[in-house]
């Protein structure tokens, strides 16, 4: 058994927090250079230039790349042959979150659902914790944006709906979305499990690097002919009009019941951010 | 070619806009966003004097980041101005002449734009430290306990905007993607 303190877990998310809300990946970068050369609408050019700035100015500046730096979700693979020592591993990430949004000088979002009172600390967290091999924790901190989140959605399909259910799903709900969650947007799709595990894989998909097909190939077609769908209906940059309304379709599926097809999209605006450590 | 605007701005500045106009706004803007609206509206309704004068003036929903020591501002791009549209008509019918957001309006307040011509305007949603640049001068004005959500006096210089819906309502969120859609 290897043993990590708390104490070292809080300051890998402190970290992280920060880290995720400043440097956008290149990999993100790429695609939006990509977008902002092939891009027809001149308005929708202005724009891609703009958040291709912003990303110089919010690395060099270190400022937040987005005011709205999120909701901290938070993903944990503990390996088996690590032991926790120091307290509870839920306190220790929710320290680290409180840390960071304090010493980043990042939004503190977070409030009670019911009474609206702000926990003035963007705490909690959303942990999502996955036992693995090893003797290893790899943490990444992925801050979530509401103007992208709130646009995000899940259907209970019916397996006569098959594919084309789900792909009509996927653009009803990109079209419905339309100027709100900052296009271009990344759109992370689950198929398949149970109701929370398909929205658990729409999450988790969004942190493959952006563009990079599914292993599958029947699964990377799928994700290319939904990009391409996407692409068409002609909604562009900020909503305004352009060839660019997603940078990438991002699909994972696992298997469901015989009675069911659940379908989770979760919609990612172009501040793409996620950050990873393995300690 | 990148039209010019200050705020406040007069009707007619207002009514040379279109949809689609790219624009550089520069003068003084107040921020505001849902909480801040819920407020306002909340006071209205009950009487009181909002504690700031909202004739002819522009209202930013924004909530922006801490300013780390040295800076004017956090980042501050827009927010999502669709949950503002419920409180919007009675502030256009009360002399707002601008609005700042990002993403599309309802029709009441399509409507309430071209009643009361004024024109609303779209900040690059995402593009918060490029925002954060064009702050030259930001205090808290009201609502202080609303944290983010407080009412700050900004004051801009070209900050780089598009006209979203003009004062005769045509939106470019309506024409835009209609011109490409396939």
């Amino acid at each position: 058994m290897r043993t990590v303190s708390t104490s070292l877990i809080t300051q890998t998310v402190e970290q992280l927090c920060i880290e995720a809300c400043y440097k956008i990946g290149d990999d993100v970068k790429i695609l939006l250079q990509k977008a902002r050369d092939e891009e027809e609408s001149p308005l929708g050019k202005w724009i891609l230039q703009q958040f291709l700035d912003n990303m110089h100015i919010s690395r060099e500046e270190q400022l937040p790349l987005c005011q709205d730096t999120g909701m901290a979700v938070v993903f944990i693979e503990l390996g088996r042959e690590v032991h926790v020592t120091g307290g509870s591993l839920e306190d220790a990430v929710n320290e680290g979150v409180c840390r960071g949004y304090e010493k980043g000088y990042l939004r503190k979002s977070v409030l009670d659902p019911l009474t609206r009172k702000n926990t003035g600390d963007n705490t909690p967290a959303v942990i999502h914790l996955e036992m693995t091999e090893g003797d290893r924790i790899k943490i990444t901190a992925a801050p979530k944006g509401f103007g992208s989140e709130n646009m995000s959605r899940l259907a209970m399909l019916k397996p006569a709906d098959g594919a084309d259910g789900i792909k009509k799903f996927v653009l009803d709900t990109v079209v419905r979305a339309g100027a709100n969650p900052c296009p271009p947007i990344i759109v992370g799709i689950g198929i398949g499990g149970t109701m929370e595990k398909a929205a658990y894989l729409a999450k988790k998909s969004l942190l493959r690097e952006a563009g990079k097909p599914h292993p599958d190939k029947d699964i990377a077609a799928l994700e290319q002919e939904l990009l391409n769908k996407i692409n068409e209906t002609g909604i562009g940059p900020q909503g305004m009009g352009g060839r660019t309304t997603a940078l990438a379709v991002h699909v994972e599926t696992y298997p469901t019941h015989i009675a069911g097809l659940p379908v989770a999209v979760n919609i990612q605006c172009h501040a793409a951010r996620h950050a990873s450590a393995v300690i | 070619m990148i039209k010019k605007i200050t705020s406040p701005a007069t009707t007619e500045e207002i009514l040379k806009l279109s949809a689609g106009d790219m624009v550089e706004l520069s003068g003084i803007l107040l921020t505001g966003r849902d909480a801040a609206h819920k407020r306002m509206v909340e006071y209205l309704y009950k009487g009181i004097p909002l504690p700031f004068d909202i004739k002819n003036q522009s209202i930013y929903y924004t909530g922006p980041c801490p300013a780390p020591p040295g800076r004017i501002i956090g980042s501050c791009g827009p927010t999502t101005s669709f949950r503002m549209d419920g409180y919007t008509p009675l502030l256009l019918d009360l002399g707002l002449k601008i609005m700042i957001g990002k993403g599309q309006r309802s029709p009441e307040v399509v409507e309430a734009i071209v009643r009361n011509q004024a024109v609303y305007l779209a900040a690059a949603g995402g593009a918060g430290a490029l925002i954060a640049r064009c702050v030259k001068k930001a205090e808290v004005l009201a609502f202080e306990d609303l944290g983010p959500e407080a009412v700050y006096r900004l004051e801009v210089e070209k900050f780089p905007l598009i006209v979203a819906i003009d004062s005769r309502g045509s939106s470019i969120f309506e024409s835009g993607p209609a011109q490409f859609r396939i």
